[in-house]
């Protein structure tokens, strides 16, 4: 149990996906303009990010592994990725068309994130069981999430301030985040 | 053979994929610790992108135009697999300081962005020399931050020591916090002269 909990408090805070180890940066300036977007983007990641992960998982073990052809490993994940990102929207559009209406828009955006690709390698390259997986998969992608969040309310305030003209946009987006990196770097005693 | 040059010179400044277009951020700002890296990062992208660009040029009255993204993603991947191999092979040790990275090279967004916005509509040569030229653009980009964060977090360029032994390094440049400022004051600062240019 402790071990869970630490490897949650990892992911989500020590190790920030985005903030500590560069991944999903693309979405995390893209679609941080305004809090609402920002948590219906983080809510799609979290939910795809823990379903690839699992598929990806079975299927290195129970295909790539068995036969052998560990380097297509890139090419199977990517489209396993990319067929499931379009089966969950099928999925959500019959199901549930309010779920799909909020999350809608994000799904397509998902593949090439860099988060669902970089965990389900990870995963992988780490050796975790099954279970171990999803925990990791959760942590990292509550760990987008959060630092998305986090970040689409500072770039709220910062749209009221004054801001030299050249750094307008991105560049003092990323001055910001590299502030906001630098406050999470204050977790890295929390976990050995 | 005016198209043809412009198609070469545009990836390298007027649409500069990093400090430009901002795509790529990712590789952008990870692997940038070491010039070393960076120049390993910014050949492995530029290959990739001209291999793909050509590829995906050739085959674009083949592909059809629904799953046109899937087919894309497939030419890329291939050749990512092409370089993580014979990066593993060849350069060990740059291939473990760029771990993840390399397979992550798929999901880059200049590589399907090129694809999708320039590969899919033009010729074969056109879109060899527009692979080029973004690679070129990408690889100068990523030097660029690679040598300001090398310099100020360890006082030397490409393992060679600039400011003697006496420097005391500026560690938040090689952290995950310097990347970020790092890129952003360089972002505003091009703003800058490109708005001084424009002028």
């Amino acid at each position: 149990m402790l071990k869970i909990i630490l490897m949650i408090i990892s992911t989500v805070l020590v190790n920030n996906f985005v903030l500590a180890k560069f991944l999903g940066i693309c979405p995390f300036l893209g679609v941080s303009r305004k809090t609402e977007t920002a948590v219906g983007m983080g809510m799609s990641v979290v939910f795809v990010v823990t379903l690839a992960t699992a598929m990806t998982w079975l299927v290195q073990t129970l295909v790539l592994n068995r036969f052998d052809i560990q380097y297509m490993q890139t090419i199977v994940f990517i489209l396993v990725i990319a067929g499931l990102v379009q089966f969950v929207e099928m999925v959500l559009q019959k199901t549930s068309p309010g779920l799909h209406q909020a999350l809608g828009i994000y799904l397509p955006l998902i593949t090439t994130n860099c988060v669902v690709l970089g965990v389900a390698v990870l995963a992988v390259q780490n050796e975790y069981t099954f279970v171990e997986s999803l925990i990791y998969s959760v942590g990292a992608s509550v760990g987008f999430a959060l630092a998305l969040v986090l970040f689409a309310g500072l770039r709220e305030r910062l749209a009221l301030a004054e801001i030299p003209e050249s750094l307008e946009g991105t560049a003092i987006a990323l001055v910001t985040t590299g502030l906001l990196a630098l406050a999470f770097m204050g977790f890295a005693g929390l976990v050995k | 053979m005016t198209t043809l040059l412009r198609d070469l010179v545009n990836g390298i400044w007027k649409e500069n994929p990093v400090f430009r277009l901002v795509l790529g951020m990712c590789s952008t700002l990870a692997i940038t610790t070491q010039a070393k890296n960076a120049i390993g990062m910014g050949l492995a992208v530029t290959f990739v992108l001209v291999c793909s660009n050509v590829l995906i040029s050739a085959m674009r009255s083949v592909i059809p135009d629904k799953v046109r993204l899937a087919c894309f993603i497939v030419i890329v991947a291939t050749f990512v697999t092409i370089v993580d191999l014979v990066m593993a092979g060849f350069f060990f040790e740059l291939h473990k300081a760029m771990g993840i990275f390399i397979p992550l090279i798929v999901v880059n967004c200049i590589i399907l962005g090129r694809a999708e916005a320039f590969a899919s509509k033009n010729p074969i040569l056109n879109s060899f020399l527009d692979g080029i030229g973004m690679g070129i653009g990408y690889t100068l980009a990523i030097l660029i931050v690679g040598c300001i964060r090398e310099l100020l977090g360890s006082g030397s360029v490409f393992g060679i020591s600039v400011f003697g032994p006496r420097y005391i390094p500026f560690l938040l440049a090689v952290l995950p916090p310097g990347a970020f400022i790092a890129l952003g004051l360089l972002l505003g600062f091009m703003n800058k002269v490109n708005k001084k240019l424009a002028m």
